[in-house]
C-alpha cells in the first residue's frame, strides 16, 4: 500500500466510522420526531436523551476527523469540493449546529413549549444533516465535483446519484438507531417502548434496503465509473450488507436485540465501504486520484502519526465510555 | 470568519479553563467532604454539558469555514498547516470523551475515578488550544515549507507545530482564557452578592474562579510584553501600527491613544523613549515607522492600534484590581462588602471578555493584508463567493439565536437553583411519568449521589 492509499484508507475509515456513531446518534431524530406528542412521545424521547446525551460529542469529532484528515492530506480537492458543493455543505452544516445546540438546550429548558421548540429542531435536523451528507458522497462519486474550476452549485448535488446517496443516509441512520434504541429500551426492562420501537425499525430496515438496492438502477446510468466498481470489486460488499441487513431484520422480529446491533453495523459498514470501494482509486471521481491529490509525504507521514496516536490515546477511553453507556448498569441507573 | 472565530473563542476558553476550576471545587467536595464545593461543581458541570456543546458546534462551523471561505488558503497549504489541527482533533477526542464521562459519570462511577475524569478533559483543552495557536503563530511567522516557482515544497509539518512563535502566543492566550472565565463565573456570584446572598455557597463560588482569574490577570502584562518584543523583528508594520509610529525615531515615544488621520498623529498623548523601551526593550533601538512600508503592505492603522491600546489598557486595569483586592485581603480587609468592588468584579469578566476579543482584532487586522505573512495576502486566499454575504448573514443570525438560546436555558437553570429544585424536571412532558410506572430515572434524577 502507498503512503497515499494508507492516508485515504485512514480517512475513509473515518467516514465509516462517523457514518455508524454519528449515524446511529442521527438516526435517533426519526423516531424522536414521530413519537407523538408531548405527553405520548415523552418515554422515547427520554430514552434518547439517555442514550446519545453521553455520547453525541464524542461521536461527532469523526466528523472533525474527516475535514482535518481530508484538507490536510489532500488540501487541492477539499478546496474544490467546498467550492462546488458549497450548499449542501453548508446546509449540513446549519443542520449539525442546530442539531447539537438544541439537544443541548431542550435538556434545560425552562419551559415545556421551549422544549417543544428546541425538540423539533434537534429532531427535523437530525434528518436533514444525513440527507445532505449523502448528497455530498453522491456529487463526488459521481464525478460531479471538477478538480479546478467550479462545478454546478445546484445539479452537482441535486442528481440521481446525490438523491439517492441522501435517502439512503437517512435510511441507514434511522436503521441503526432502531436498533440500537430497542436493545436500550429492551436491556432498560422497557416493554411497552420496545414494542413500538421494534416494529418501526423493522418498518424502516425493510424501506431502507429496497432503497439501496433500487438505487443501483439510476445509479448505473448515473455514475458509470461508480457502478462499475460496485458491480466488481464492490460486489461483494453489496451482497454482505444485503446479507447481514436481512439477518438484522430477521433477528428484530424474533426480538434478539443485543445481537442485531452487531449486523446492522455491518450493513451499514458494508454499504459505505462499498461506495469507497465502489470508487477507488478516484478521490474525486473521474477528476483526480487519490495519488494524485495527496499532500506532501512529510505531512502524510505526520498525519499516520496522527491516526497511531489516537489509537492509543482515544481508543481505550471511547471503548470505556461506549461501554459504559451500553451496560446494563447505566441503563438501569 | 473573523465573526465565528470571535464567538467560539469565548466559549473555547471555557474548554480550556473551566475543567481546571471544577476540579478544585470537586476535588475539595469529595476530600474535604464539602458539600458546599460539591454542589458548586455539580452546577458547574451542568452549565459546562450547555456551553461545551454550543462550543463543539462553533469549532465545527470554523471546519467548514476553513474550506468554504479560504480555499486559496486551504488549497496552497492545507499540507503544511494542516497536522496541528490533526493534532487538535485529537484533542477534542479526548476532551469530548471524558466530557460524556464526567457528565454522566455522577453517582455512577465511584466518586474518586469520577473526578479523575475532569484532568484529561483539563489537559484536553490545553493541548487542543496549543495546536490552533501554533497555526496562528506560523500565519504570523511561517516557517516549515519553501516557495519555489509558486509551488510548496520542502514540507515539513512539524516546524509549524512547533513553529517559535507558537510558545508565547500559546501562553497568553491560555493565560486570557483562564482570566476570562475566572472573572466571568466570578463575576455571576459577585451579582449574587449584590443582591444580598452572602452565603458560603456564593462565597466559595467566587474565590475559586477568582483565585485563576488573579494569577491570569498577575502575569498577563508581562507574558503580553515579551510576545510584543519579537514583532519588531516579525512583522514591522504590525509594531508600527500598534505604536502609531508614522516615523522612525531614535528613541521612541510611546502614544497613548490618538488616531491617524490624513497621515497626521492626532489626540495622542506622548511619552518620551517609553516607546523604546517598551516595544524594543532598548534605550534607542527604534521603532520603524510607517514611512518605510509601501502603503500596500500596511494594515488598516486606527483598528490596529486602538484595538492593541484598549487590549493593554484593560490588562493594566484588571491588573491593578487583582492587585488591590489580594493586597487589601492580606491587610485584613475583605473587599467583598465593598458594593462598588462587586459591582467592577461583576464588569471583569466582560472586560477580559472585550480585552480578548481586542487582542486578535489588534493581531489579525495588523496582520493584513497577508493571510500567511509575507506569502500569501487575504485577497488571494479568499474564495471568489460572490453570494458569500449570504452565509455572513446566517451567521451572524444563527449565532444571535445560539446566543440567545443559550441565555434563556442558563437564566432558567439558575432560577430553578435558587428556588431550591436542584434536579432540574425532565423537560419532555408535564408528567413524563405518565408513560410508564417503571421507568428508569432520568439522568437529572441520578445526579444526585
Ligand atoms: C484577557 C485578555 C488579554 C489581556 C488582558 C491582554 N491580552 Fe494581549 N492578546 C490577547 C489577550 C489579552 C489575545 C486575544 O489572546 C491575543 C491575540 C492573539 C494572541 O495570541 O493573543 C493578544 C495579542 C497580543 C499581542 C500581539 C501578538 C502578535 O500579534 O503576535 C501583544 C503584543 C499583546 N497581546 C500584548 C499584551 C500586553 C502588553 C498586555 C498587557 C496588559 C496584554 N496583551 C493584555
Ligand atoms: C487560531 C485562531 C485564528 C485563525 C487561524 C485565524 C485566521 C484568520 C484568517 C485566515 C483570516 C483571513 C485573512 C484576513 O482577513 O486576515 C483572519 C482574519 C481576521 N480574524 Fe482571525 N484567526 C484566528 C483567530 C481570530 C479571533 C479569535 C478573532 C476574534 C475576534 C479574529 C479576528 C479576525 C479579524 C477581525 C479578521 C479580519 C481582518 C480583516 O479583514 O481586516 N481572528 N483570521
Ligand atoms: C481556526 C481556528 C479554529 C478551528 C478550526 C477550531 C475547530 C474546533 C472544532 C472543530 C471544535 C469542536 C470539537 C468537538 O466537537 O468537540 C472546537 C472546539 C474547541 N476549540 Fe476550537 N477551533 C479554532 C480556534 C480555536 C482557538 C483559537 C482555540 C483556543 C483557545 C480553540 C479551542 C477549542 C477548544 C478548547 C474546544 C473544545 C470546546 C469544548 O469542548 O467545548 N479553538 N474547535
Amino acid at each position: 500500500m502507498t503512503l497515499e492509499t494508507a492516508v485515504a484508507a485512514a480517512l475513509f475509515a473515518g467516514v465509516v466510522i462517523y457514518a455508524l456513531f454519528g449515524g446511529a446518534d442521527f438516526g435517533s431524530g426519526f423516531y424522536d420526531l414521530t413519537a407523538g406528542g408531548t405527553r405520548r412521545g415523552a418515554a422515547v424521547r427520554t430514552l434518547i436523551d439517555h442514550s446519545i446525551g453521553p455520547v453525541w460529542e464524542a461521536n461527532h469529532v469523526w466528523l472533525i476527523y474527516v475535514l482535518v484528515m481530508w484538507w490536510t492530506g489532500f488540501p487541492a480537492s477539499f478546496a474544490a469540493a467546498m467550492n462546488t458543493l458549497i450548499l449542501p455543505m453548508f446546509l449540513a452544516l446549519l443542520g449539525i449546529v442546530l442539531r447539537g445546540a438544541a439537544f443541548a438546550f431542550r435538556k434545560f429548558a425552562p419551559t415545556v413549549t421551549q422544549a417543544r421548540l428546541y425538540g423539533a429542531i434537534f429532531a427535523a435536523s437530525s434528518l436533514i444533516t444525513p440527507f445532505f451528507l449523502g448528497t455530498v458522497a453522491g456529487a463526488i462519486a459521481s464525478g460531479r465535483v471538477p478538480a479546478t474550476r467550479r462545478g454546478d452549485l445546484w445539479t452537482s448535488w441535486l442528481n440521481p446519484t446525490s438523491l439517492w446517496g441522501g435517502a439512503i443516509a437517512v435510511g441507514s441512520c434511522a436503521f441503526l438507531a432502531g436498533t440500537f434504541l430497542t436493545a436500550d429500551a429492551y436491556r432498560g426492562g422497557r416493554i411497552d417502548l420496545v414494542t413500538s420501537l421494534r416494529r418501526r425499525t423493522l418498518v424502516v430496515g425493510a424501506a431502507t434496503g429496497a432503497v439501496v438496492f433500487a438505487a443501483l438502477i439510476p445509479i448505473l446510468r448515473d455514475a458509470p465509473t461508480l457502478a462499475a466498481g460496485l458491480t466488481g470489486r464492490a460486489a461483494p460488499l453489496i451482497a454482505i450488507s444485503g446479507l447481514t441487513g436481512a439477518t438484522t431484520l430477521a433477528l428484530i422480529a424474533a426480538r434478539r436485540y443485543q445481537p442485531a446491533r452487531v449486523t446492522a453495523v455491518l450493513a451499514v459498514a458494508s454499504v459505505i465501504s462499498g461506495w469507497g470501494l465502489g470508487q477507488y482509486p478516484w478521490l474525486l471521481v473521474d477528476e483526480v486520484r487519490i495519488d494524485d491529490a495527496a499532500a506532501a509525504p512529510a505531512t502524510l507521514i505526520g498525519l499516520l502519526v496522527v491516526v497511531a496516536l489516537a489509537g492509543i490515546v482515544v481508543l481505550p477511553p471511547l471503548v470505556y465510555l461506549l461501554k459504559l453507556t451500553q451496560s446494563a448498569d447505566w441503563t438501569h441507573h | 470568519m473573523a465573526l465565528s472565530l470571535g464567538w467560539h473563542i469565548i466559549l473555547a476558553s471555557f474548554g480550556v479553563a473551566w475543567p481546571a476550576m471544577i476540579l478544585v471545587a470537586h476535588w475539595r467536595g469529595v476530600y474535604r467532604r464539602d458539600d458546599v464545593a460539591l454542589g458548586l461543581a455539580q452546577r458547574w458541570a451542568k452549565v459546562s454539558a450547555v456551553l461545551f456543546a454550543i462550543g463543539a458546534v462553533s469549532g465545527t462551523v470554523l471546519s467548514f469555514e476553513m474550506g468554504l471561505l479560504w480555499p486559496g488558503l486551504m488549497g496552497r497549504y492545507g499540507g503544511v498547516l494542516g497536522l496541528p489541527f490533526a493534532f487538535e482533533g485529537l484533542s477534542f477526542f479526548v476532551e469530548a470523551i471524558f466530557l460524556g464521562l464526567y457528565l454522566y459519570g455522577w453517582g455512577r462511577i465511584p466518586p474518586r475515578r469520577h473526578l479523575l475524569m475532569l484532568v484529561p478533559m483539563a489537559a484536553a483543552g490545553v493541548v487542543g488550544s496549543y495546536c490552533v495557536i501554533s497555526v496562528n503563530a506560523w500565519m504570523n511567522m511561517p516557517v516549515g515549507f519553501r516557495l519555489v516557482d509558486g509551488q510548496v515544497v520542502d514540507v515539513n509539518p512539524w516546524a509549524v507545530l512547533f513553529n517559535p512563535g507558537a510558545i508565547l502566543q500559546f501562553a497568553h492566550m491560555w493565560v486570557a482564557a483562564y482570566m476570562i472565565v475566572g472573572f466571568l463565573v466570578a463575576g455571576v456570584y459577585a451579582a449574587g452578592m449584590l443582591r444580598g446572598r452572602y452565603d458560603r455557597h456564593h462565597r466559595l463560588g467566587f474565590t475559586i474562579p477568582l483565585v485563576f482569574a488573579s494569577a491570569g490577570a498577575l502575569v498577563q502584562p508581562l507574558v503580553g510584553h515579551v510576545l510584543g518584543l519579537r514583532i519588531a523583528e516579525a512583522q514591522p508594520a504590525k509594531l508600527a501600527a500598534f505604536e502609531l509610529a508614522t516615523d522612525t525615531e531614535s528613541p521612541s515615544p510611546l502614544r497613548l491613544g490618538g488616531l491617524l488621520i490624513n497621515g497626521q498623529v492626532r489626540y495622542s498623548l506622548d511619552i518620551p523613549s517609553l516607546g523604546s523601551i517598551i516595544a524594543r526593550n532598548s534605550f534607542t533601538a527604534p521603532v520603524q515607522g510607517l514611512d518605510t512600508i509601501a502603503p500596500t503592505d500596511e494594515p488598516p492603522i486606527n483598528i490596529t492600534h486602538v484595538a492593541f491600546q484598549s487590549m493593554v489598557g484593560i490588562g493594566t486595569l484588571l491588573f491593578l484590581a487583582v492587585a488591590l483586592y489580594w493586597f487589601a485581603r492580606w491587610r485584613g480587609r475583605d473587599l467583598l462588602s465593598n458594593r462598588w468592588a462587586l459591582r467592577f468584579a461583576v464588569l471583569a469578566g466582560p472586560l477580559g471578555v472585550l480585552a480578548m476579543e481586542l487582542g486578535w482584532v489588534a493581531t489579525e487586522v495588523g496582520r493584513q493584508p497577508w493571510v500567511v505573512y509575507g506569502y500569501l495576502r487575504t485577497r488571494d486566499a479568499a474564495g471568489d463567493n460572490p453570494q458569500i454575504w449570504i452565509l455572513l448573514v446566517a451567521t451572524a443570525v444563527l449565532y444571535t439565536g445560539l446566543t440567545i438560546g443559550a441565555a434563556l436555558v442558563l437564566r432558567s437553570m439558575a432560577r430553578r437553583w435558587r428556588a431550591g429544585e436542584e434536579d432540574l424536571p425532565s423537560p419532555y412532558g408535564p408528567q413524563s411519568d405518565a408513560a410508564g410506572g417503571s421507568r428508569p430515572p432520568t439522568d437529572r434524577e441520578a445526579t444526585t449521589p
